[in-house]
């Protein structure tokens, strides 16, 4: 490509990728802002059979609520829907997955990448497999035991099932990432007289924290955005951001609340605009790892 | 690194697969080979001012309470797997035997669930796929080719799709795809055709899904060949251009063969990620239109009647079916593996 020299394209082919990427950012942005706008204004206006063009003016918000805007979406869902509940349910689970997850992964991947035996070779293909299966095809496993051993409902259970579906690949997000710390340095360690736990402790510890971060923001992410396993392993009291917000849409649509859940659905998002705004190089970085290794 | 070692750094991270991955998959496979206790039927005689009868009914206490004492059920083999819900043998058999033409064939094997989700499954998978490559690599080199200043920005605004919760993302599509949403307006006044609507119209559902499926993933494939293409060796680049080779003749012998490894990744994971089509058809809800593998799990667990065991054959078939999906790449992994 003409990575070096990208002046040197044709008038007519720059106009063109010019226009082509001029689309796909509309494409990818628009429909966050317009929910964004959409989120403040009444249910007629953001779905209107009139005129599409009430959803920027407003009309019915000014008829109903005397402004141009309303807060009333987010009161509802904030307000009588407890929305804060979930997020504090969602809180809990993505900091203890994030720190479990982490842990678990940091050691596994860390002898996984300087083991040279076969069954290193062979619980990486395993992880693989498993990283493909469904995860609804486990939530159906995990029904009929939970609820006779009574762990059907809870928090902790969810977790713990959260931590074990994000092993895999945090298994080889870690794997690939402690090949790129040279081996010598741990081993002039040992050579020094460390022990393999007290290399790990003193020598790779300090300079893993790139990998770490970005596993755990990927981790964060499978957390946070998780749908199936939540839905089907939470009660009502501990239910989640996300079923919450489809649990929203089953009951408030009737209601003509369906303003309940975009606000809702506002709310969740801005985190996640956060998370990019400061992880971005990270995020890069880590959808590439498992590339450029091949 | 000694095994002893080896395991105790591992020994954690396995505990959780095996109990968590392992030990459900096992469950799965229990749990499809069982059904569950049929409702206790009672013949009550009945003696009224007109003489007796026999009344059937329903011994609702008994049934609970065989219920409740075998949570498993009775065992009946592989009865799940053939019954209407799943293969449906007997249904596939006497289709074949009655239709009047394929397109007569088509519809009765349609109208079985576990095969209309299978064929919906397949399609959304094949068709999002190669798509989300193709979209994924003109973004890249269209990025690629702006200046260095926007990139970032370019970059943070293309990452938004994938990187948001798919539940919440296929959400905010489908309010404005809705007939009363901006782009559901737009579709009716492009199709000249006022009652046009997402909800009613299974072909237009299927697009949707698509799109979606589409947009939400090229980004992925997007950063991952942005990647690539910064490491495009420039000397060959270079040299192909001093013999004589035009622009799209670079780009197709000497980009393209450099990012091909990466296009192999991105079809591997994308196929595993689009066969497990979820949250969308949650999100629109799609039921009536289309219903993809995870779906009818999904609503088998979650009905009011939990089907946890035809949820179960399902769930057991979907996963062969992974394996069948991911083979070629198994077995080339294997065959590297032993020339190694």
């Amino acid at each position: 490509m003409s990575t070096a020299s990208p002046r040197k394209l044709p008038m007519s082919l720059r106009l063109f990728l010019i226009g082509f990427l001029v689309l796909w950012v509309i494409m990818a942005a628009f429909p966050f802002m317009w929910t964004l706008w959409g989120s403040f204004k009444v249910e007629g206006d953001f779905f209107s059979k009139a005129n599409w063009a009430f959803a920027l003016s407003g009309e019915l918000t000014r008829v109903e609520t005397g402004g141009s805007f309303t807060g009333d979406g987010y009161a509802g869902a904030w307000g009588q829907e407890e929305f804060g509940r979930a997020v504090l349910n969602t809180s809990i689970v993505c900091v203890c997955v994030v720190t479990i997850s982490l842990t678990l992964s940091t050691l596994a991947g860390y002898a996984l990448s300087r083991s040279t035996f076969n069954y290193a070779f062979w619980i990486l293909i395993a992880a693989l497999m498993f990283r493909a299966m469904p995860q609804i095809t486990l939530v159906s496993g995990y029904l009929l035991p939970f609820y006779e051993w009574n762990l059907w409902g809870k928090l902790g259970t969810t977790i713990i099932v959260l931590v074990a579906i994000n092993q895999p690949f945090s298994l080889w997000m870690m794997t690939s990432f402690f090949r790129n710390i040279p081996k010598d340095l741990d081993e002039s360690a040992m050579v020094d007289g460390c022990n393999r736990f007290q290399a790990f402790r003193h020598v790779i510890l300090p300079v893993m924290w790139p990998g770490v971060i970005t596993t755990g923001l990927f981790s964060f992410l499978l957390a946070y955005n998780d749908f199936p396993v939540a839905a089907m392993l939470l009660d009502q009291e501990n239910q989640t951001m996300i079923p919450k917000i489809a649990s929203f849409l089953g009951t408030t649509q009737t209601k003509g609340n369906v303003m309940f859940a975009v606000a809702a659905v506002v709310s969740a998002t801005a985190p996640l605009f956060v998370l990019i705004l400061f992880f971005q190089r990270q995020i890069v970085s880590g959808l590439t790892a498992g590339a450029v290794k091949g | 690194m000694k095994h002893s070692t080896f395991f105790t750094f591992v020994f954690p991270s396995l505990l959780a697969m095996t109990l968590l991955i392992v030990l459900p998959v096992i469950s799965v496979v229990v749990q499809s080979l069982y059904a569950q206790h049929e409702q206790v039927i009672e013949t009550v005689q009945n003696c009224g001012p007109f003489g007796c009868s026999d009344e059937v009914t329903v011994n609702q206490e008994a049934t609970q309470a065989i219920r409740e004492a075998e949570p498993l059920g009775r065992f009946v083999g592989f009865d799940n797997y053939f019954n209407r819900g799943h293969l449906a043998v007997t249904e596939m058999g006497e289709a074949w035997r009655t239709s009047t033409g394929w397109g007569d064939w088509w519809n009765k094997v349609m109208n079985l669930p576990f095969y209309s989700a299978i064929v919906f499954t397949l399609t959304f998978t094949f068709v999002v796929t190669p798509l989300t490559i193709g979209l994924g690599f003109a973004i890249a080199v269209a990025v690629n080719s702006a200046s260095r200043a926007v990139r970032g920005p370019l970059i943070f605004v293309s990452l938004l799709p994938f990187i948001i919760t798919p539940l919440v993302g296929s959400l905010v599509l489908f309010w404005m795809v809705d007939a009363r949403g901006i782009l559901g307006h737009a579709i009716q006044w492009l199709a000249g055709n006022p009652d046009l609507s997402v909800k009613a119209s299974t072909p237009l559902m299927w697009i949707m899904l698509m799109v979606y499926g589409v947009w939400h993933s090229a980004p992925f494939a997007f950063v991952v060949f942005y990647a690539g293409l910064q490491t495009v060796n420039q000397d060959t680049n270079e040299a192909a251009m001093i013999d004589g080779a035009n622009r799209w003749q670079r780009v197709r012998y000497v980009t393209i063969p450099h990012i091909m490894p990466l296009v192999t990744f991105v079809a591997l994971i994308q196929l595993m990620d689009n066969f497990r089509v979820f949250e969308p058809l949650i999100s629109f809800s799609a039921e009536a239109h289309a219903q993809s593998l995870s779906t009818y799990i999904y609503y088998d667990l979650g009905g009011e009647t939990r089907l946890l065991n035809s949820a179960a054959a399902t769930s057991l078939l979907t996963v062969i079916c992974v394996g069948i999906l991911l083979s070629p790449v198994l077995v080339r992994t294997w065959r590297d593996f032993k020339r190694a």
